[in-house]
């Protein structure tokens, strides 16, 4: 199977040598071409996927580095192999820094080309088989357009599947940026409403009375300007689901009138004497503490508890930095086909300072972020400074700059617990210190051994 | 039916034992009619005097020519250390799908300096030169470390491997025959 997926192309000014190293490997049922200088290889390169490239160091015109340095960006999976008659350490080193595979000497050694490309076809199968297993579990991470393998995602995640099923009232919690509208929209997809609107309002965008009449539609003359009868985004969901974005900002009278609207299940339109039937599942969002809210008398209480029939938090994406190579792998291939640039990977030094940074704008600014340096990267892999963050080792807390020692300590143990998938000795040996230290450390800023924070329930005990 | 000729062009005698019994096992095998053929004729320009070895690429170009008129294969056995330009030896070399094959008994009898054992060298001989005559069928190399076809790059996996083709082998062998991949002019 393997074979037959392997293309090799073999790169020699020397006929002889294309001609005798292609029928040789032939025989092993690999697919064959050869170029007779770097100009043609770069062509082929540019146009066809390979699995190995068989190079020659020195051709006349662009040589053997010139085509192994190109074809690093042009095609960063095939394993490049300097072929060449004289062995020297300085081209070899530069061979391998320019990251060939390896390095051969002509004439080869039929044991040492025959392992050599064993190997390679083997490491790739591995690399196809880790795609194909990554692809799999990424499904078992996703809800929708949400992909989390944080517990506490996945306990959202579940919460949401089973919530999806009745037609209760959701409130999502959580900060600008953490997802609350592609939740509501996939508790929409996996509900039995799903064939019906999904129709999202964001409250805190609109005056009092353009809101008013958002939501409820208008009569022909109900105000000057209403030329002609409206609809409103309740009927608008009609047999389906309105999403009430920032419903912590809405004024004292339109939480009166949703408050109506939520008891009776009717509601007016502006200027209007007939009462229309609400027959739309009722998603609401904010990021505002709306219990503190109702305790300092800014936002009802009858309408918070309406509205808190089934409460969801969504996790700020700082306190679930696991998630960060996942989402980053997401973005990368969803962004990639959007606009249409396709880069591979981040480097580990751009993935160590976006795990480092503190996210206040959550999985929002991270796609943003990465579509910016998508644009801006000029290989395939990209680098710290396409990434554009502000100050990244000011920021190396990820708890921002003003954090407190005791803060940047927990968030620091949390990083390397999660990076360290809960292994204690690991970890401790990251941190420095003993293993009954870091008990103690995580005892004391409440984390688990995978560094999320311990369950509410648990910090009372 | 095909045949295959067995041609001994090494620069010593002849094993005639060997010669016979691999016309047997060939017939075997293939289920093609195999002899052997006797011409005194040897390449001449096979030699490169830098290397000091022969090149089995030339070798098959002069078997092509100097072979008896109504053989379907022919197949050189010879005793000279063959190479191909990138690799610093070959056991042997087969045209794939074609007519021609060379197999060489110069590697195949040193056995880290011990006493050279004449069945063992017959017993890798017959090997290399049943997997050659594969090739010339078409067949290319097997994953099965016991199966005549697969590659064998030293000495340890010449042994490993029987003279016959696994079940993969023989299966795409009688479908390569059926399309007349055997067949030429």
């Amino acid at each position: 199977m393997s074979r037959e997926r392997t293309r090799i192309l073999i790169v020699d000014d020397e006929e002889i040598v294309r001609e005798s190293l292609s029928a040789w490997l032939e025989k092993d049922g690999y697919t064959l071409a050869t170029a007779p200088d770097g100009e043609t290889a770069l062509e082929r390169i540019r146009g066809e996927r390979w699995s190995i490239l068989l190079v020659d160091l020195k051709m006349p015109g662009i040589d053997g580095l010139q085509v192994l340095e190109q074809a690093r960006t042009l095609q960063p999976e095939a394993a490049s192999v300097i072929m060449t008659a004289y062995a020297t350490v300085d081209t070899a080193v530069e061979a391998m820094k320019l990251g060939a595979y390896d390095y051969l000497v002509k004439p080869f050694d039929p044991e040492e080309l025959s392992l050599m490309i064993q190997k390679i076809v083997a490491q790739q199968a591995l690399v196809r088989e880790n795609v194909l297993l990554r692809k799999v579990l990424k499904r078992e991470y996703r809800f929708r357009d949400l992909i989390s393998k944080s517990p506490a995602m996945q306990a959202v995640f579940d919460l949401a599947r089973t919530a999806a099923r009745s037609s209760s009232t959701i409130l999502i919690l959580g900060e600008s940026g953490t997802g609350k509208e592609l939740l509501a929209r996939a508790v929409h997809a996996e509900s039995p409403r799903s064939q019906g609107p999904f129709v999202a309002v964001s409250c805190a965008a609109l005056t009092e009375t353009l809101l008013e009449s958002e939501l409820f539609g208008h009569e022909k003359g109900a105000f000057t300007g209403a030329v002609a009868r409206r609809k409103g985004k309740f009927e608008m969901a009609q047999g389906g689901t309105l999403f009430l974005d920032e419903i912590g900002d809405i004024s004292p009278k339109l939480q009166l009138d949703l408050l109506r609207v939520l008891e009776d299940r009717r509601f007016f339109r502006v200027g209007g004497s007939e009462s229309v039937g609400v027959d739309a599942r009722i998603i609401a969002a904010t990021n505002k503490d709306l219990q503190k809210a109702v305790a300092e008398g800014t936002f009802r209480e009858d309408l918070f508890y309406r509205l808190n029939v089934i409460p969801v938090h969504l996790p700020p994406l700082r306190d679930r930095i696991v998630d960060l190579p996942l989402l980053v792998e997401h973005f990368l291939e969803q962004l990639g086909a959007e606009i249409n640039r396709h880069v591979d990977e981040v480097s580990s030094e751009a993935m160590a300072a976006l795990m480092a940074h503190s996210w206040p704008g959550n999985v929002r600014e991270l796609r943003n972020v990465l579509e910016r340096a998508i644009v801006v990267a000029s290989g395939r892999v990209i680098q710290v400074a396409d990434l554009g963050l502000r100050r990244p080792s000011a920021e190396g807390a990820g708890v921002g700059p003003l954090a407190s020692l005791d803060e940047v300590e927990k968030h620091h143990i949390a990083v390397v617990l999660a990076d360290c998938g809960g292994n204690i000795s690991q970890a401790a040996r990251t941190l420095g210190i003993d293993r009954a230290t870091l008990y103690n450390k995580m005892k004391k800023y409440q984390l688990r051994k995978d560094g999320e924070p311990e369950p509410e329930e648990h910090l009372t005990t | 039916m095909v045949d295959v000729f067995l041609w001994w062009i090494g620069a010593g005698v002849a094993d005639e034992d060997l010669l016979t019994t691999l016309r047997a096992e060939v017939t075997r095998v293939f289920e093609v009619g195999a002899r052997c053929w006797h011409g005194h004729e040897r390449p001449l320009d096979s030699f490169d005097a830098r290397r000091q070895q022969h090149s089995s690429t030339r070798i098959l170009r002069w078997l092509l020519e100097a072979r008896p008129r109504h053989s379907g294969k022919i197949v050189g056995l010879t005793d000279v250390d063959l190479f191909i330009p990138i690799l610093t030896f070959v056991y042997g070399e087969a045209q794939l799908g074609g007519r021609a094959a060379v197999v060489s008994t110069a590697r195949l009898a040193s056995d880290n300096g011990f006493r050279l054992d004449r069945a063992l060298l017959r017993e890798r001989t017959m090997k290399e030169a049943i997997h050659e005559i594969g090739h010339t069928f078409g067949l290319i190399h097997c994953e099965r470390r016991t199966c005549v076809m697969s590659r064998s790059v030293n000495l340890v996996q010449v042994d490993a491997k029987d003279h016959g083709l696994c079940p993969d082998c023989r299966r795409r062998y009688a479908e390569l025959r059926e399309q007349g991949h055997h067949e030429h002019e």
